[in-house]
């Protein structure tokens, strides 16, 4: 008997058009969890470094997190893999939504897709009835339009469809998987789908899923549940409204956006407008989200509401979330939130990934604006802010003109286009379009995390520790009397003695040591998160949040009867990013690749910079190269994976400095 | 006689459409009890057509051995829904409110037994609410799973199939 895993994968191969349940090793389990943690081990496994994303060898795997489908409050993450078109190393974008639990009752925790099918196909996953179908009347439809269109045709209300637009088919770099209210947006992997021709996976399922210890498991639930009850009760003080709740940010609700409008970057992430934020603007701007809203919405089992349920004007309906609310209106230099509504309806249908989309769009407007692109690259665009984004977002998903070269990527594009445009392209990591955000002085936390996590993506790696020091002693003291969350209590001193300005403040402090500390907390926690299953929102991308390390091992405990600790927990998430950072080595990682946007901060320190990553890497048990040392793998019982290393040259034996 | 009546209250503009109702419902009546979770088998669901606003939490009501007469087919803002698409009786018309193996019919029991209900536990937005009344009320016997279920077989296969298939069983010890 398995518990809180199916304990199938469904393998596809698309060419042949063969599917087969496999019994998994009840090993993995114990080793990798689930979710991210079991889809790098597959990756490891399976993709070797040589295969790119479009040949036919890379997997795409789309998994649902270890708990997903439990009673567990906000455990509904989807984990899609696959090696990324942008950037060659693994991309494993997430989504919420209700896809993954439907998984989960139909008796599999991964659906992995190998090879390419010949011709456009969708999947349609009944329990043990699993067919590919024909999907070319699909072709060219909405992502939204095609997830009610397959509904429709199945019959089935109740499936869960996860579909690509016409980005994905043409295999844009920024495309995303879209379902529901949630999408699976960064590295794209909506074109991978596309490149195997799979226009949607859908899934319903009416299984039963175990736990192992059931009525214990839900005792442990009535204590968290205790806690987001009273977390949703009494927001905390001294932090911005923003991340001062539970849950995923809750763009929806909040009307006042004076925090993004003018601490996030316009454009290109290119200009703070400070001062933007009037009344005017903010009567306007909020009469036009309380129109638009019609009704609150979460993702599975979740008891927040980061989502809504969209009918603006004329605009056929749609679901939307988070930071997409703003994102096309910063980047066009739009004043009004009406342009926003209307564009992020057009571009989930196309489904294209909201942070990186709208920044390449500004990109373009920016060359021709700098004369690097021409009237001509331009020919039939309207001259209007707003008609000129609708224009270029239909050329990129379609690949037309200009439209191709931008569907790769500011960094790509730039290379291509050339004549300086790689001066303008100043917003990438690892290839890969960034937060438009652009401050002062630097960061050290920030600085460390953008710089070495394995997800290319800030917001996947931060939230539990505060974004900045609390003036006042009052406050900090405040702070940390009730944080029962923290690995452990010697942190709080490290709060305490952070202040804003001075020498207890950035970039010095918190020193180096106690940087890597922190950041090596936070990521595990994400680690955990993503192999779990678990909304960061509810867990490692919040304040003081209801899930954390030491109540998540008695959660896995009574779910899957293996009984672990803090400690065992911490050791399954260590091994499984260690393999995940020796995948993305092997496909030619490197410490060069591993540093923020030049502009990122205006003031920055080299030598410190150095310092922070040598101790960072030192902590995680890496050599100066930022490669897992034998030793550190060794421990984890990894020593085929220095073996593997090493005899690619990779790691030299006895560098373990 | 005095009875206790139990009315909820169903608050259908404050669901967030999170099935969270369905789950513990089906985990509760596990056997034992949240050693499984199936929401096909909740006795509540929610009847979701998002792009319409439409997240309609239903309780599965009686088991009927016979279809209505009529069918109700309602149109809402425009849409058109599939007929019965909002009843609570668990009726050979359809799948809804049955077990999804053997599909035995699913009566909500209102958890007999619990002081809450668990779908009202659990939703956190509130949407249901229960409230408890007593009211005079001619003596009623509610059957209970077992005979519910032993009807609608009855009804399905007829009465001597399932003698002849009980027996069947018995013999085989
Ligand atoms: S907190 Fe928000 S994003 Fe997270 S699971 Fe809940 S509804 Fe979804
Ligand atoms: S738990 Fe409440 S909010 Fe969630 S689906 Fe059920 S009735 Fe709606
Ligand atoms: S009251 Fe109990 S039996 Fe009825 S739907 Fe709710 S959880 Fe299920």
């Amino acid at each position: 008997m398995r518990y809180a895993e199916a304990g199938y994968h469904l393998e596809i191969d698309l060419a042949r058009g063969n599917i087969e349940r496999v019994e998994t090793d009840p090993k993995n389990l114990t080793t990798y969890l689930g979710g991210l943690g079991t889809n790098v081990k597959e990756m490891w496994d399976r993709v070797p470094p040589e295969t790119k994303a479009f040949d036919p060898g890379n997997l795409f795997i789309m998994a649902s997190g270890l708990l997903c489908g439990t009673p567990a409050y906000s455990c509904n993450r989807t984990v899609v893999s696959t090696i990324s078109p942008q950037n060659n190393l693994l991309a494993y974008p997430m989504m919420g939504g209700f896809w993954s639990a439907e998984l989960k009752y139909a008796g599999y925790d991964k659906i992995i897709l190998r090879n390419k099918s010949p011709k456009l196909v969708y999947i349609w996953v009944h329990n043990d009835k699993v067919e590919i179908r024909d999907a070319e009347h699909l072709r060219g439809r909405g992502a939204l339009e095609t997830q009610e269109l397959i509904k429709k045709e199945l019959n089935q209300p109740n499936a869960c469809v996860a579909a690509i637009g016409l980005a994905g088919e043409n295999r844009v770099f920024t495309a995303s998987i879209e379902q529901s209210r949630s999408s699976a947006s960064r590295l794209g992997g909506g074109a991978v789908m596309g490149d195997k021709n799979v226009k949607a996976i859908a899934v319903r399922g009416t299984r039963d899923l175990y736990l192992a210890r059931g009525a214990e498991f839900m005792q442990h639930m009535e204590e968290i549940t205790k806690y987001i009850n009273y977390r949703n009760e009494n927001p905390l003080p001294n932090v911005m409204t923003i991340l001062s709740g539970i849950g995923s940010p809750q763009e929806m609700k909040h009307t006042d956006e004076k925090w993004h409008t003018e601490n996030f970057a316009w454009g290109n992430a290119r200009t703070r407008r400070r001062g933007f934020w009037t009344d005017e603007i903010n009567k306007s701007w909020s009469m036009t989200q309380t129109n638009a809203i019609k009704r609150y919405i979460s993702c599975f089992n979740c008891p927040q509401q980061c989502g809504a349920l969209v009918a603006h004007a004329d605009v056929p309906r749609y679901m939307m979330k988070c930071f997409s609310k703003l994102t096309y209106s910063m980047a066009a230099y739009v004043d009004n939130l009406d342009f926003n509504f209307r564009i992020a309806r057009m571009a989930s249908e196309y489904g294209v990934d909201a942070f990186s989309t709208p920044q390449i769009m500004a990109f373009a407007v920016e060359l021709l604006e700098a004369g690097i692109l021409r009237e001509k690259d331009f020919d039939g665009c309207p001259t209007d802010k707003e008609g000129r984004f609708f224009w270029l977002l239909d050329r990129i998903v379609r690949r037309e003109g200009i439209g191709d070269v931008l569907a790769n990527g500011t960094y790509y594009a730039a290379r291509e286009i050339g004549n300086g445009a790689e001066e303008l392209a100043h917003n990438t990591i690892k290839k890969h379009e960034q937060l438009p955000i652009k401050l002062g002085m630097l960061d050290p936390l920030y600085f460390l995390m953008y710089s070495t996590n394995e997800k290319v993506s800030i917001t996947q790696i931060e939230g539990n520790w505060p974004q900045g020091a609390f003036p006042t002693k009052e406050e900090r003291e405040a702070f940390v009397a009730d944080w029962p969350q923290l690995p452990d209590d010697h942190f709080k001193q490290y709060l305490l003695d952070w202040e804003p300005r001075g020498e207890k403040a950035n970039p010095f402090f918190p020193t180096p040591d106690m940087c890597a500390e922190i950041v090596d907390w936070m990521e595990m926690l994400h680690n955990i998160d993503d192999a779990l299953g678990f909304c960061a929102g509810m867990a490692s991308f919040c304040l003081k949040p209801p899930y954390h390390i030491h109540n998540y091992p008695k959660l896995i405990s009574a779910a899957t009867g293996m009984d672990i600790d803090e400690a065992g927990l911490r050791k399954m998430v260590r091994r499984s990013r260690n393999l995940h950072r020796a995948f993305n080595i092997r496909r030619g990682l490197t410490r060069a690749d591993e540093k923020p946007p030049e502009d990122h901060w205006k003031r920055r320190f080299p030598e410190h910079e150095k310092l922070l990553m040598d101790t960072y890497y030192a902590y995680k048990g890496w050599n100066i190269s930022g490669m897992p040392t034998r030793k550190t793998l060794e421990e984890l019982d990894l020593g085929s994976v220095a073996d593997d290393l090493e005899s690619r040259g990779l790691l030299k034996e006895g560098e373990n400095a | 006689m005095l009875k206790k009546v139990k009315t909820v209250t169903i608050k259908a503009d404050l669901c967030n459409g999170c099935r969270a109702c369905e789950i513990v419902c089906s985990a509760f009546h596990a056997s034992p009890p949240f050693s499984s979770v199936n929401p096909a088998r909740s006795r509540i669901r929610i009847i979701r057509y998002p792009l319409s606003d439409i997240w309609m939490p239903v309780f599965a009501g009686e088991y009927t051995p016979a279809e209505c007469m009529g069918r109700d087919k309602y149109v809402l803002d425009g849409k058109v829904y599939e007929e019965c698409a909002f009843c609570r009786a668990v009726c050979p018309s359809r799948d809804a409110f049955k077990e999804p193996d053997s599909g035995l019919p699913l009566r909500c029991d209102m958890c007999e037994g619990e002081g809450e209900p668990w779908c009202v536990k659990k939703c956190l937005n509130h949407v249901l609410v229960v409230e408890e009344r007593e009211e005079e009320a001619a003596d009623q016997i509610y059957p209970q799973e077992l005979e519910v279920g032993v009807e609608s077989l009855v009804n399905r296969y007829g009465l001597g199939k399932i003698q002849d298939a009980v027996a069947r069983r018995s013999t085989r010890g």
